[in-house]
């Protein structure tokens, strides 16, 4: 029976776009390197099977997935989206607790929404007088934005504070829509994190294993 | 492992010392789940034992269960089950265990509450790693003094008697307590070192749980004894139970002394939140009201009369009436009487049309600030940012303003005839207020003199545009000069409402016809004078004749000024807005009208009804808060039906009006220096206004 034998070519993550196939240890591999040559796509890595067909379509590219993240994440913190607290979320998180970010996250979209949904329907209300009730839910909104390291929808949050302690109806409305606004910012770039994280896990997470 | 050593650690103070902080128990209370799970995992990676509840209730059953099983409690301020800080007290006064607060909120009121109410610490949102690496410290501080409690049991008791009562917080409290110990275990070291030293590393007192059976107990013979004279050992013995001992005791009325007088503490606050509510608003409002107009509030200008007026107003009621007034929004001259400041409502301004913000009189407010303030919210519209101030201190001029726009009247209609008059004035408004003191005292009577008028008029011809320049200048002329000085403003004043004048013009253009306004405002204001003096409220700043003379400029003023209003509105308000702003002038602020005039002139040609609801004021509505227009405009009516068309013939200038802010502030600087520069108020006036008077007379 024919087993596929393939080949990790790695391209180091550090220099992309060089093309370095590293030499298989064993020396019976090497009549496969002509194919790799064929097979070649920079940036990547890729198991090659002994058929040669680069396999990095399998999603073996975990390094670059990385590399994604890590430039969106840098990204998020210039824009001020996020901040360190997110790193902290993303130490907290180990073998113990692998899932933890998106976990927490994930309670963070639910009880948000939730809240949101609560403001915009006290706003709404002709009849709202009850600025109190307003600061309560924007207390917790604000808590955990910051549990979460959201830090612009933490600042619209206060300003939204701000202005509920002010019983300034006009700039709670005006502030609840930028506050919508952000957070569907925050939830878009959030999701769009974690879905390179889970590629990348699912990359990583894959081995061949070196048949021979 | 950990069990032990915490006990071990926290009695005796050596034994797992150094792994003490590992393993602490801590009890994490939080209603969101978010920053529960986080510190959750937080606490873990500082290897403390975490246990967690979102509940506060729940949180209270577990530890009232054991409360050795918890080294510590983090518990956030906002739940909804149960006050954050009423958890720290119970916690505090039952299990005697460090609490730390946590809230995303930071005031510094929230904080100083968690310490008066005996947290160890206040941790703010989000919670770093690096925070939580330290709080083991309010564990080992509050274990500290119990272990010296052995000591010196004696020395105790007086110490403990003493110091029943002491600091905000327990620790604090503690920390003199333990200091006390101290000192008299110093005294008893001589004595009974050995004992002293001894005792914490080899009595193992075993930490008293208040349970709530115990704390019962306690409650009841300290209620027995009286408050003031429960003393622990006392207490104790009524508490009969086993293995209390007087320093337990001691140690737990002292947080319970502590615990009533912040019940106490609080209740009066509340009490006296309440009380100062009301207050509050206004006080709040003036702010906003202040904020939001700018200058046009302190049109509210006739300060002198409207001391009477204004001390009927009431702050509370005004607000009310702000409120009132703010919904309809083209109520400005409601808005005018709040001047307290309710002015808030106003604030929000009502971009419609003719939204009268009501000028908030400036906190130093002019005394009749409150009147005018409706004017200036018209204006307002326009040019919110305006400051009407001018037109506020515009109100203030008192008499003379009135004289002076009535004068201007005349003299616009003067001139309209064609009077060749060259009235003196040479400088635009300024001049113009000059020039009617001139007159004046060349006539011995701006109006007896046609002349004289046409001067005047002359000078209010000048600058159409001025108009509303001019009446700024006779805002601000009004304001500086007492009352001639603002009657000639006004008089003025109607050269620069040019609108005004032009109405006035169209209307009257055949001298023939100047001939009769002259005298029909004459004898209008004559008539109206009465109401004009009950409307104004400042007897006192009008001589009688000078009152008449007032009042007529008053009318005058207050048409003009609704003019003036209602050109500031655009659109529909504007006739409510008149109204309003004779209710404001009404106030009995002859200032008003001297403000009043500048503004309206163009209005009050323009606006016939709103000359109506003028006059109704003046005929005395004191309270205008809410536009009287239509029983007012039937007052006013009545009384000067012949006014009305004259006066309010055209439309409000819109445009003008709009414009008019601008200019309406230029007019008022003008006016200001003006006054400034004339320094024959009083004696022109008062020469000016017998001189009127005998023009009414005509």
């Amino acid at each position: 029976r024919w087993k596929p034998r393939l080949l990790e070519c790695e391209i180091p993550a550090s220099n992309p776009k060089s093309l370095q196939i590293s030499k298989p240890k064993k020396v019976n591999l090497r009549p496969h390197f002509l194919l790799l040559k064929f097979a070649f796509l920079p940036g990547f890595k890729y198991p090659v099977a002994k058929t040669g067909l680069p396999l990095w379509m399998l999603g073996l590219d975990a390094d670059r997935l990385r590399a994604d993240l890590n430039r969106l994440l840098a990204f998020l913190f210039h824009l001020g989206i996020l901040d360190e607290q997110y790193l902290q979320l993303q130490q907290l998180q180990d073998e113990s607790s692998p899932n933890f970010v998106s976990e927490v996250v994930n309670i963070y979209f639910h009880e948000s929404e939730k809240l949101l949904r609560n403001l915009r329907s006290l706003l709404m209300d002709r009849d709202f007088s009850d600025y109190d009730k307003m600061g309560i839910h924007l207390n917790q909104f604000i808590g955990s934005s910051s549990s979460i390291g959201a830090k612009r929808v933490r600042n619209v949050c206060v300003a939204f504070r701000a202005a509920s302690d002010q019983n300034n109806r006009a700039g709670c409305l005006r502030a609840l829509e930028l506050l919508e606004h952000e957070y569907c910012i925050l939830k878009n770039k959030l999701h769009e994190l974690f879905q390179i994280e889970q590629q990348r896990l699912l990359a990583a997470g894959v081995r061949y294993p070196m048949l021979n | 492992m950990t069990m032990e050593e915490k006990l071990g650690g926290s009695n005796g103070e050596d034994g797992g010392r150094d792994r003490f902080p590992i393993g602490m128990r801590v009890l994490a209370v939080d209603d969101d789940p978010i920053c529960l799970k986080v510190l959750e995992n937080l606490l873990r990676k500082c290897q403390y034992h975490v246990t967690t509840t979102n509940q506060a209730i729940t949180a209270l059953k577990m530890l009232r269960e054991n409360r050795n099983r918890y080294d510590l409690v983090i518990s956030d301020v906002n739940m909804p089950d149960m006050d954050g800080f009423k958890l720290l007290e119970l916690v505090g006064l039952e299990m005697d265990l460090p609490v730390i607060m946590l809230s995303a909120h930071s005031d510094t009121k929230l904080v100083m509450k968690g310490i008066t109410h005996g947290a160890c610490d206040y941790l703010l949102k989000p919670v770093r790693i690096e925070e939580l690496k330290n709080i083991w410290q309010h564990v080992v501080r509050k274990k500290k003094p119990d272990s010296k409690d052995q000591i010196n049991a004696s020395n105790q008791d007086k110490s403990r008697g003493g110091t029943g009562e002491t600091g905000p917080t327990s620790s604090s409290s503690d920390q003199k307590v333990s200091k006390k110990r101290k000192d008299q275990s110093e005294d008893e070291d001589e004595e009974g070192d050995d004992n002293g030293h001894e005792d914490p590393s080899t009595q193992k007192k075993s930490r008293v749980v208040w349970s709530v059976e115990l704390h019962r107990k306690f409650v009841s013979a300290v209620n027995q004894l009286g408050l003031e004279k429960a003393v622990p050992k006392k207490i104790l013995d009524l508490m009969n139970v086993d293995g209390l001992t007087r320093e337990n005791v001691a140690s737990h009325l002292q947080k319970y002394r502590l615990y009533l007088k912040r019940l106490s503490s609080v209740a009066t606050q509340q009490a006296n939140m309440v009380a100062a509510l009301g207050s509050k608003d206004p006080s709040y409002l003036r702010m906003g009201s202040l904020d939001g107009f700018g200058d046009f509030r302190t049109l509210t200008g006739p300060g002198r009369i409207s001391s009477a007026s204004l001390s009927s107003y009431q702050p509370g009621g005004l607000f009310g009436r702000l409120n009132s007034s703010a919904a309809l929004s083209l109520r400005g001259i409601s808005s005018g009487v709040i001047q307290s400041g309710h002015s808030q409502t106003l604030n929000n301004p009502i971009n419609g049309f003719g939204k009268i913000q009501p000028a908030v009189v400036p906190a130093n407010q002019n005394q009749n600030g409150t009147l005018f303030q409706g004017i200036p919210t018209s204006i307002n519209q326009l040019s919110q940012n305006k400051p009407t101030n001018h037109f506020g201190e515009f109100n203030r001029c008192n008499d003379p303003n009135a004289f002076g726009v009535a004068t201007n009247f005349q003299d616009a209609r003067v001139m309209v005839g064609g009077s060749s008059n060259t009235l003196p004035v040479s400088s635009g408004n300024p001049l113009l207020l000059q020039s009617n003191t001139q007159q004046t005292q060349h006539s011995g009577g701006a109006f007896g003199n046609q002349p004289s008028s046409l001067g005047v008029t002359s000078l209010n011809q000048e600058p159409f545009d001025m108009n509303v320049r001019g009446s700024s200048n006779f805002l601000d002329h009004g304001r500086c000069s007492e009352n001639w000085q603002s009657a000639v403003q006004l008089s003025s004043f109607p050269s620069n409402a040019l609108s005004a004048s032009e109405t006035f013009s169209h209307e009257q253009l055949p001298s023939n016809n100047l001939q009769e306004s002259i005298s029909w405002t004459s004898s209008h204001l004559s008539g109206s004078p009465l109401d004009l003096s009950s409307s104004m409220a400042n007897p006192a700043n009008l001589e009688d004749s000078r009152g008449n003379i007032s009042q007529v400029g008053l009318n005058n003023n207050v048409i003009q000024n609704i003019d003036y209003t209602t050109k500031q509105q655009w659109g529909d308000s504007r006739h409510d807005y008149n109204g309003n702003m004779n209710n404001s002038f009404s106030r009995g602020d002859s200032l008003v009208p001297a403000s009043g005039p500048m503004m309206d002139q163009s209005n009050v040609i323009s606006d016939k009804m709103n000359d109506v609801s003028l006059f109704s004021q003046f005929s005395g509505d004191s309270t205008y808060v809410v536009p009287h227009l239509d029983g007012e405009k039937s007052a006013f009516d009545t009384k000067s039906r012949s006014n009305d068309d004259f006066l309010f013939e055209t439309k409000p200038q819109n445009g003008f009006n709009q414009n008019s802010f601008e200019p309406l502030e230029n007019i008022m600087m003008s006016m200001i220096k003006s006054d400034q520069n004339n320094e024959t108020p009083l004696m022109d006036g008062e020469f000016g206004f017998d001189a009127y008077s005998l023009g009414s007379c005509i």
